[in-house]
């Protein structure tokens, strides 16, 4: 098959939040023709199909709407320069910074001297989870729901449980209740919700929405359609649950099928690429960002962090093999009851200017978190409280004391 | 609608059984309806199986299915590469795990050769760590069995029904036969659609096929229903395995198996689990954990890659061990049940044998003027040159430059065509089986919407 080669400076795959920032950053440190390709009709990312406000504080220092947060997004990596091409889709590697690519302009094999992976994440849908049962329609995720709901404007009626009690899972609620559903619960096989107090409040009692704890889903009944949700509640009684519509929510897996199919090293935890404070993965000139290294953050953490990176990835454009061989990367591990860290290789010596994000599988109260490389202790950290499913920010500059060598360990002790 | 048109031949049952009899009777100077329950072709046991290319070397010697395996599978193969359904010739390595099962292996040979199939051979365990590097250790021996295969089941049904279509078989979808009286000379199928009056009825009717095949006063078999839960991995983990890895069979089943898919995904199962229900195609966590525990006990490194789907299948065993088919001359009947799961693979056979039949009984077979054309299916198979990768497609209709369903690389073409074809697609599950879309590792998270709506526009 014949494919137009394109040589570029920089590619970035994925034009959400974070991809968007780590192109405004690249156009920034002169990294010269800068091109995002992103699979789908418009550029924006998530943000686009999340009508609720709350988008830009930490980034853009206001508060927008998605779609208004995503548009800005979109306009200034424009302004800066950058070329975005949209229902350009990455299907496989032609080397390693050689993209080759479907598009509107057909077959292209795009050359980078530099790429930046964007592609974000997605929820877990019910299979991935092995919720047995049936297999009817009415079986969504949140992200699904958004586009039937607030994009294609497909009908949408009866009532819905909500699988997840973290934020994603919160919007799913003021979603379906737009479309006219009544969510009859969150469920949550935590002991608690995952979200801010207020987001919980306002749906316990203002909206009259339960959130069942400790309440796992056992199965999926209905034949065409859903008619019901097997739960098992804490005391191990398992109820079918009568309702029309399923939204699994959250519980985020990266999209990391091309960064697999580039043969990065991957983090076990995380699921995304492994990569260090500037976004460098396991591939000379191949960089990470965004939901793709932490799944998921909200969009104005992610291109904070791709701010950083695009500008990382600049100065490796600049600097390339002149600059000075940096001493190998080492490993940053968690251990049980943490999940993961990002980023998690270390550069001896260096400490990035974004915190390190770590995820642990269950609630902690003021846990101590220590950092140690081979018994030597580099910093340790007493956080108030950590819960699942979403980030807690510790300094990296810790990062600081790491040497060549042993892995670097964080642990809960 | 009330028809009072009669037929030589009414089939009742469009899975890939039913469709390939329509084909085959397709080549004659026949009126032939298809009559199917569901809205659309091949969507029970011929939808959800482990979509292997059986060479029938472990069916009973002697058997009507081993002979109809072996032929079909011969058959199969041709189809498949004139009409582009999507076939990989993978074979398969049958692998024992402990000393009781290495000592059946010669057993195995045995069968194979008395089923007629000389190419299954021991393969040393040095050359199965070669072959299958992911696999887990303490294999005990290996039986290579070259001519195994996988292949799209969806295609195979469809592409069957268009051939029979093309060739002017009626095909009506969405059909419940409620009952068969005969007047005269002629059956009268009783539908809800209305009566059909029919010289010739092919009873093909899979997991209803005892049921109905009492509506004409015979009881040879009943369909036990067996259900097969099935899980299928992330096409990264395509990688581990090379050909379909085979447990040592036991009399009752197959056993737990792990298989590439032409779609580039790694099946694993199927259970065997003898139930009440026909339609009781659910999965259950019990069913899932077992195979999941079975599949570490194979590829490890299977189990940590991401779950894409989960489905369950229900194969008409009977209490016989072979193929329920008898052709009823005197009474211009033909029953085809309990084809277990080597029916994919026997179905073109299976369809010449009953024809022929048929023939024999006096359904008169003069070869019609033109022969029925091979339809060219959309290339589904992830070895394939696929529409988004086919710039000639693309260069020609930008719509295949279009990538809708990006976790199956489904383009706006492709779902078009499938909802324009002889046979159309007529809901999710039949744009699904004629295009991937909505298949893969998200399930519909960013494509699902998008293409209820198509669907919604029609």
């Amino acid at each position: 098959m014949t494919r137009t080669l394109v040589s570029v400076d920089a590619l970035v795959v994925g034009a959400g939040p974070a991809g968007l920032a780590a192109a405004t950053a690249l156009r920034a440190g002169a990294a010269g023709r800068v091109v995002v390709l992103d699979r789908e009709d418009e550029a924006g990312g998530t943000p686009r199909l999340c009508e609720h406000t709350g988008f830009g504080l930490r980034d853009l220092r206001r508060v927008l709407r998605g779609p208004a947060y995503a548009r800005r997004w979109v306009e200034r990596a424009t302004e800066s320069g950058v070329d975005i091409r949209t229902r350009s889709m990455v299907t496989a590697w032609g080397g390693p910074l050689r993209a080759q690519v479907t598009g509107p302009e057909g077959l292209l094999e795009v050359d980078a001297r530099a790429v930046v992976l964007a592609t974000g994440a997605r929820e877990r849908p019910r299979a991935a989870r092995l919720v047995p049962g049936t297999r009817p329609s009415g079986i969504f995720t949140t992200g699904q729901l958004q586009h039937w709901v607030q994009r294609q404007r497909l009908p949408l009626a009866g009532r819905a449980l909500i699988v997840g009690a973290e934020h994603v899972s919160y919007s799913a609620v003021l979603i379906l209740r737009e479309a006219g559903v009544h969510p009859v619960a969150l469920v949550t096989d935590l002991p608690h919700t995952q979200t801010f107090r207020s987001f919980d409040l306002a749906t316990r009692l203002g909206l009259h929405v339960p959130v069942w704890t400790r309440t796992a889903v056992t199965g999926v009944t209905g034949r065409d359609r859903v008619d019901g949700v097997l739960v098992r509640d804490p005391d191990d009684t398992e109820r079918t649950v009568a309702v029309d519509v399923v939204v699994f929510t959250g519980d985020f897996i990266p999209d990391n099928e091309l960064a697999r199919l580039a043969h990065l090293s991957m983090d076990p935890g995380t699921k995304g690429p492994a990569c260090d404070v500037d976004g460098a993965t396991s591939a000379p000139g191949v960089f990470a960002t965004g939901n793709l290294v932490h799944a998921a953050e909200t969009a104005d953490v992610a291109a904070r962090r791709a701010t950083a990176v695009g500008s990382a990835a600049a100065a490796w454009l600049r600097d390339g093999d002149r600059s000075p061989a940096r001493p190998a990367t080492v490993r940053l591990r968690v251990t049980d009851p943490l999940l993961w860290v990002a980023p998690n290789l270390a550069v001896p010596g260096r400490a990035g200017t974004e915190p390190l994000l770590v995820r642990t599988q269950v609630f902690l109260d003021r846990p101590r978190l220590e950092v140690t490389q081979g018994g030597r202790l580099l910093g340790s950290f007493r956080p108030r409280r950590m819960i699942p499913n979403r980030s807690h920010a510790l300094p990296s500059e810790c990062l600081r004391l790491v040497r060549p060598g042993d892995d670097v360990r964080l642990s809960v002790s | 609608m009330t028809d009072d048109r009669r037929y030589d031949v009414v089939v009742i049952g469009a899975g890939v059984v039913g469709t390939a009899i329509g084909r085959q009777l397709a080549r004659y100077r026949l009126r032939t309806v298809l009559l199917e329950r569901a809205n659309d072709v091949g969507t029970g046991t011929s939808k959800a199986n482990t979509a292997i290319v059986h060479t029938g070397f472990d069916t009973r010697p002697g058997s009507l299915e081993s002979s109809l395996v072996r032929r079909g599978h011969e058959l199969l193969r041709s189809y498949a590469r004139a009409s582009g359904i999507a076939l990989e010739e993978t074979g398969a390595v049958l692998v024992a795990w402990n000393a009781e099962q290495a000592a059946r292996l010669d057993d195995v040979l045995a069968k194979a050769r008395a089923n007629g199939y000389e190419r299954a051979a021991r393969m040393d365990l040095d050359e199965l760590a070669r072959r299958e590097p992911h696999l887990a250790e303490g294999a005990t021996g290996a039986v290579t069995i070259p001519d195994e295969s996988i292949i799209c089941p969806w295609s195979t049904s469809i592409a069957f029904a268009s051939e029979a279509v093309g060739a002017g078989v009626e095909l009506r979808l969405g059909v419940d036969v409620a009952d068969v009286e005969r007047d005269g000379r002629e059956w009268v199928v009783q539908t809800s659609e209305g009566p059909i009056r029919a010289d010739w009825v092919v009873n093909a009717a899979g997991l209803g096929a005892d049921i109905l095949n009492r509506r004409f006063g015979h009881d040879e078999f009943t369909i036990a229903p067996r259900r097969g839960q099935l899980i299928v991995f992330d096409k990264l983990a395509r990688g581990l395995v090379s050909s379909i890895l085979l447990p040592v069979p036991t009399e009752r089943t197959k056993g737990v198996l792990v298989a590439p898919t032409v779609y580039g995904n790694v099946l694993l199962g199927p259970t065997a689990e003898d139930i009440e229900g026909r339609a009781d195609t659910v999965t259950t966590a019990a069913g899932l954990d077992g195979l999941l525990d079975a599949g570490r006990r194979i590829l490890p490194a299977l189990v940590d890659e991401e779950v894409t789907a989960t489905y369950a299948g229900i194969r008409a065993a009977t209490e016989h061990g072979d193929y329920q088919i008898s052709i009823h001359e005197e009474e211009h009947y033909a029953c085809v049940g309990g084809i277990r799961s080597t029916g994919l693979t026997a179905s073109l056979a299976i369809a010449e044998h009953v024809v022929d039949h048929m023939g024999a009984g006096g359904l008169s077979l003069v070869e019609a003027e033109h022969e029925p054309e091979i339809p060219h299916m959309p290339e589904l198979g992830e070895r394939a040159t696929r529409a988004f990768e086919d710039d000639r497609l693309g260069a020609a209709d930008p719509a295949y430059r279009h990538v809708v369903c990006f976790c199956e690389r489904v383009t706006d073409g492709e779902l078009r065509d499938a909802l324009a074809a002889t046979v159309p697609a007529t809901d999710l599950g039949g744009l699904r089986r004629r295009t991937r879309a909505t298949n893969g590792r998200c399930q519909g998270f960013f494509c699902g919407a998008a293409i209820a709506a198509r669907l919604a526009e029609r």
